[in-house]
């Protein structure tokens, strides 16, 4: 009995051990912690991360290796802006979900990627200015009976999103009847729309528009249900960076540059009005 | 930590029920399947041992999240509409019934031939023998191995969150980033898991000290 009793205060004091120490990663100090802006200028480089998966935003061209994309073409010319004409960008891979940890324990120096700018999420990182006004909207079969968010009000409905989207939050409270299934990416909900998993895909019209160029057989419908402004998140305490990041931004809008990245990757996408999108 | 406790508790409670669910008919099914299977490999018929051997080197060699994927994509494309759930829980079961049967092979293998040919030779039929003597005495020598089979088909089921099946490990993804409290997110549910895999831990260990009397 004794023997017993012993045995379990042992286990009891391993597990404790190892609360503690996990607990204790978590609480170190973190690359974040260091200025941003003066490390980048140091090494000339600025760490973005960036969607993979998103096409228009940021979409990893398997011919070459290279993610490209609306938002991608902005972080280069921020960078340039920030450290000059042979300032580099590189490039990290991020999704919905992984975005905000990896800016947190500093792998990343900012989040270009489709990111909402929500007062939830301003509690853990800062945004810049928004530099893209997207807003939510619902990606169908062509001739499917949803033509609107009402149409999926209804119990039984499923609707298909992606894991960390703003757009699973929006669409629980805009069609709270309807049962959301969250997958891991956008490629991965386009394929549970495709084997019929559920009624329509919600997100960004942005991204949207860019499913529906690949997928042809599918359309956005329902216009857009929320306003989502996308920001740039950077670090909490990055005030220098996140400046230098909002001045730049004006300065591609004041000479131009926004205007013709907005035209090269939204010019052509039916039912997408760039000229309104224009600043 | 508490604190997504608290707040997420029905969401919690929610995954650990769907992890339990799909745990538990995995478990029934692929033990079942297993050692169907497993008898097919020792029969004396040599086409129902290719067919057995055939079943576990596809789909112990092939990730479960590739069967999940089959069975959650491709399914329903052609065959029947299933959702994530289930597709997931059928990867599951078929995945595991491959891993026990060779489990349960190596216990009939290792069971000494003279018990079958003594049962025969009492007038025992081949099925007589193989249910009511060989079986018996081959599960009482993999129940260890056999026990970790089952914690890893709990450890499995987190295969379910990327097919949208509602388990602890897709709440741990949408609470983690809801919360935006990635590391106690986790922590939490890896709790959650110790909770159903440390008592079928224990339980295996009960039942072959059990069978060891």
């Amino acid at each position: 009995m004794i023997k017993k009793v012993t045995r379990l205060v042992r286990l009891l004091a391993l597990f404790g051990i190892v609360t503690v120490f996990l607990t204790a990663c978590g609480q170190r100090q973190s690359l974040s912690k260091q200025d941003v802006l003066q490390n980048d200028r140091a090494s000339n480089t600025i760490t973005w991360g960036v969607k993979a998966d998103t096409k228009l935003f940021g979409l990893m061209d398997v011919k070459d290796n290279q993610v490209k994309g609306f938002d991608v073409d902005i972080a280069k010319a921020i960078t340039k802006r920030i450290l000059g004409e042979n300032g580099r960008a590189k490039f990290v891979q991020v999704t919905s979900q992984t975005r905000i940890p990896l800016l947190k324990n500093g792998n990343i120096d900012a989040i270009i990627a489709t990111m909402t700018i929500t007062p939830e999420r301003e509690k853990q990182v800062d945004f810049s200015k928004s530099y893209f006004d997207a807003g939510q909207s619902l990606l169908v079969k062509k001739g499917s009976p949803v033509k609107s968010v009402k149409d999926l009000d209804k119990a039984g409905t499923k609707v298909l999103g992606v894991t960390g989207a703003n757009s699973v939050a929006n669409i629980k409270k805009s069609a709270p009847k309807a049962r959301v299934l969250e997958l891991s990416d956008y490629a991965q909900a386009m394929t549970a729309l495709k084997s019929g998993q559920g009624a329509a895909l919600t997100t960004d019209n942005g991204i949207l528009y860019g499913m529906a160029t690949q997928n042809p057989g599918y359309e956005v419908v329902g216009g857009t249900f929320t306003k989502e402004p996308y920001g740039i998140a950077i670090n909490k305490g990055q005030t220098p960076f996140k400046k230098s990041v909002n001045q730049a931004l004006a300065e591609i809008e004041a000479d131009g540059t926004y205007n013709r990245i907005l035209k090269k990757w939204f010019g052509n996408v039916a039912g997408f009005d760039y000229k309104e999108a224009a600043r | 930590m508490i604190t997504i406790l608290t707040h997420y508790w029905s969401e919690l409670v929610q995954g650990l029920g769907y992890t339990l669910l799909s745990s538990l008919i995995a478990l029934i099914f692929s033990t079942m399947i297993g050692t169907m299977f497993a008898i097919f490999e020792v029969l004396p018929n040599r086409l129902m041992r290719v067919i057995g051997r055939v079943y576990i080197e596809i789909f112990r060699n092939i990730p479960l999240l590739v069967i999940a994927m089959f069975f959650y994509v491709i399914i329903p494309l052609y065959v029947a509409k299933i959702d994530g759930f289930t597709a997931g829980t059928i990867g599951l079961t078929i995945y595991t019934s491959s891993f026990i049967a060779e489990t349960v092979r190596a216990g009939i293998q290792s069971v000494d031939p003279g018990q079958m040919e003594g049962a025969r030779a009492n007038g025992m039929t081949y099925w007589q023998a193989m249910s009511k003597i060989v079986l018996p005495q081959a599960f009482k020598i993999v129940i260890p191995p056999l026990g970790n089979q089952f914690i890893n088909l709990v450890k499995n089921s987190s295969v379910l969150a990327f097919v949208a099946g509602f388990d602890l490990m897709y709440q741990a993804n949408s609470i983690a980033s809801l919360s935006l409290d990635t590391i106690n997110s986790y922590m939490v549910v890896g709790g959650f898991y110790l909770v159903i895999t440390l008592p079928l831990s224990y339980y295996m260990r009960h039942l072959e000290k059990q069978l060891a009397k």
